[in-house]
């Protein structure tokens, strides 16, 4: 039980990356990145390659600097070459295949067996006793939060929050919404590949698929901690996509070690969960509205 | 201050709907100059301050703002120095951040030596606080609410004060008042009259009302198919009365003052 507490906490954090990258894409922007699954697996690529030649910490800032650059391609289709934002994260999403492949050295998968990670480094000093993954998960994850909450505040983070909420009042302020959104996607970028690069050292490996549907489980991550905190400021929301992402690999568990559902339906089952997250406004008013239709024909009775 | 050469500006040009919006229009402004713009429907009010907003580009004719010609600077780029309210208040602020969120946004993007990185301290958080009861609304106690909870009368009056919380080169008034209630709308006026003179901008304002295109400001001017018909200032303007102000704009253009929403007031 401890142990499932222990992974469920450790992938959550992890995985909480995701989460915020997307609440700075989806909520933030109001853009549905798909780059997002090809991009968590650029950064596990560019981190497990470097880890492997003996580079773990080093690792880090490159699988960043490459989301960086995932995201700036993606906000460069879509404000500068008039490409449709969802299909503009597809199509570098579908780019991003072959660059894998090719971070990873033409293989579809990489494993780092036997090899010094920031994970073994730090149980190697003996920091944070048995909970050194923990510890270095929940670090890394906190310490980009405050950082992302600290960036919203200042005059570019306003502007990019500005961007997402009124395009009428950005363009009448001096924001170049075009600037505003190539940083947005791209610091959100980073923060997916910086998910990819810690999962990859903390799996020990990274599969070119790896990345599938990722960008499901955030927004249901996302989604599962809105409910949880609301969603009325940055600060919640940043924490909400941690909490969100915990609960989610907790749920994970659960279903993972009592089988209710077998483990290979949960990404169905997540699917589900999302689209009627997403869709839920649209069917409120719609049951709404067919109370009113019914109400109304009784009353002409 | 202010030289708008000779712009024109044609909509959808070479179709059916092609409409000469601006057309060989001359305008110069001095510092602290408030200027009132009427004029029928369709005249090229509008147009006028989105062309010197950067809204678009004018197909021909300069532009110049301090001496510095704008003609062909991007809108976000103008928009530093220039300050606009439009006539839908959800059009100037931003709904899901906090009132002092806007204010910082406002406050930062207008000032000049600003690093993408600076955030507003303590104390101009106060002094946000001190403009904002200046407003008379109660808007200081409301800071950390998000602006979509704000009524139509509250959010512009927020975003008179945005564009003016680092004084403007030049403040452009859309019909800021027309989409609201007279009271709230007398009001808007009552603050817009105050804050211009107190920090002596130099402002547009397109209005339908007529009375208060001669109320405020110090210049008025008449616009009809894309061109300024008549400009009053000084003693002429000060006697002119309604009823005249639409004689001479029959004498001027041989034609009736329309403006639907001149009539309804």
């Amino acid at each position: 039980m401890l142990l499932i507490t222990q992974t469920a906490l450790e992938l959550g954090f992890l995985y909480a990356l995701v989460a915020m990258a997307l609440f700075l894409s989806y909520r933030i922007l109001d853009i549905a990145d798909l780059t997002t699954d090809g991009c968590f697996v650029l950064g596990g690529a560019v981190s497990v390659t470097l880890t492997a030649a003996g580079h773990p910490i080093l690792a880090i800032p490159a699988a960043l600097l490459a989301g960086a650059c995932a995201g700036y391609i993606t906000a460069f289709l879509q404000t500068r070459a008039g490409v449709p934002s969802i299909l503009a994260g597809i199509i570098t999403n579908t780019g991003l295949y072959t660059i894998n492949l090719m971070a990873m050295g033409w293989r579809s998968n990489a494993s780092l067996l036997g090899v010094n990670t920031l994970f073994t480094m730090l149980r190697e000093r003996g920091i944070g006793g048995d909970w050194y993954e923990l510890l270095l998960a929940a670090s890394v994850t906190i310490a980009a939060g405050v950082l992302l909450y600290l960036f919203l505040g200042t005059r570019l983070g306003l502007s990019i929050r500005a961007t997402g909420d009124n395009a009428d009042m950005v363009r009448a302020s001096s924001v170049n919404p075009t600037f505003t959104i190539s940083v947005g996607l791209c610091i959100s970028n980073s923060l997916t590949a910086l998910s990819g690069a810690m999962v990859g050292q903390y799996q020990k490996t990274m599969d070119i698929n790896s990345g599938t549907g990722i960008v499901v489980i955030g927004l249901a991550c996302l989604i599962i901690g809105e409910t949880v905190l609301g969603r009325r400021t940055v600060l919640k929301g940043v924490i909400a996509v941690m909490v969100g992402s915990i609960i989610y690999r907790f749920i994970y568990a659960i279903v993972l070690s009592t089988n209710v559902v077998p483990i290979d339906c949960l990404k169905l089952l997540t699917a589900i969960v999302v689209a009627l997250a997403i869709a839920a406004p649209t069917l409120k008013q719609w049951a709404l509205f067919q109370k009113r239709k019914i109400t109304a024909r009784k009353g002409d009775d | 201050m202010l030289d708008v050469l000779d712009i024109t500006k044609t909509f959808n040009a070479g179709t059916v709907n092609e409409k000469i919006a601006v057309s060989s229009l001359s305008l110069h402004l001095d510092a602290g100059d408030f200027v009132t713009i009427i004029g029928s429907n369709g005249a090229g009010k509008s147009t006028l301050l989105s062309a010197i907003g950067g809204s678009f580009y004018v197909d021909s004719g300069r532009i110049r703002l301090n001496g510095e010609d704008i003609t062909f600077v991007p809108e976000y780029k103008r928009s530093k120095g220039i300050g606009r309210m439009f006539q839908d208040p959800l059009k100037g602020t931003a709904p899901h951040m906090t009132i002092e969120e806007n204010l910082a946004l406002a406050y930062l993007r207008a000032s000049t030596y600003t690093s993408p990185f600076s955030r507003v301290s303590k104390a101009q958080r106060e002094e946000f606080r001190a403009r904002l009861a200046q407003l008379g609304l109660g808007l200081e106690d409301r800071m950390k609410n998000p602006v979509g909870l704000l009524s139509g009368g509250q959010r512009q009056a927020l975003t008179l004060l945005m564009a003016t919380l680092v004084t403007p080169k030049l403040l452009l008034l859309d019909e800021h008042t027309a989409a609201l209630d007279p009271a709230t709308a007398e009001k808007v006026l009552e603050l817009t009259r105050r804050i211009t003179a107190e920090h002596r901008l130099t402002c547009l304002m397109v209005t339908h009302n007529i009375q208060s295109a001669l109320n405020l400001g110090n210049r008025t001017i008449m616009m009809n198919n894309g061109k300024i018909v008549l400009e009053l200032s000084g003693k002429e303007r000060e006697g002119m009365t309604l009823p005249r102000l639409m004689e001479l704009f029959r004498e001027r253009t041989r034609q009736d003052l329309d403006n639907d929403r001149m009539l309804l007031d």
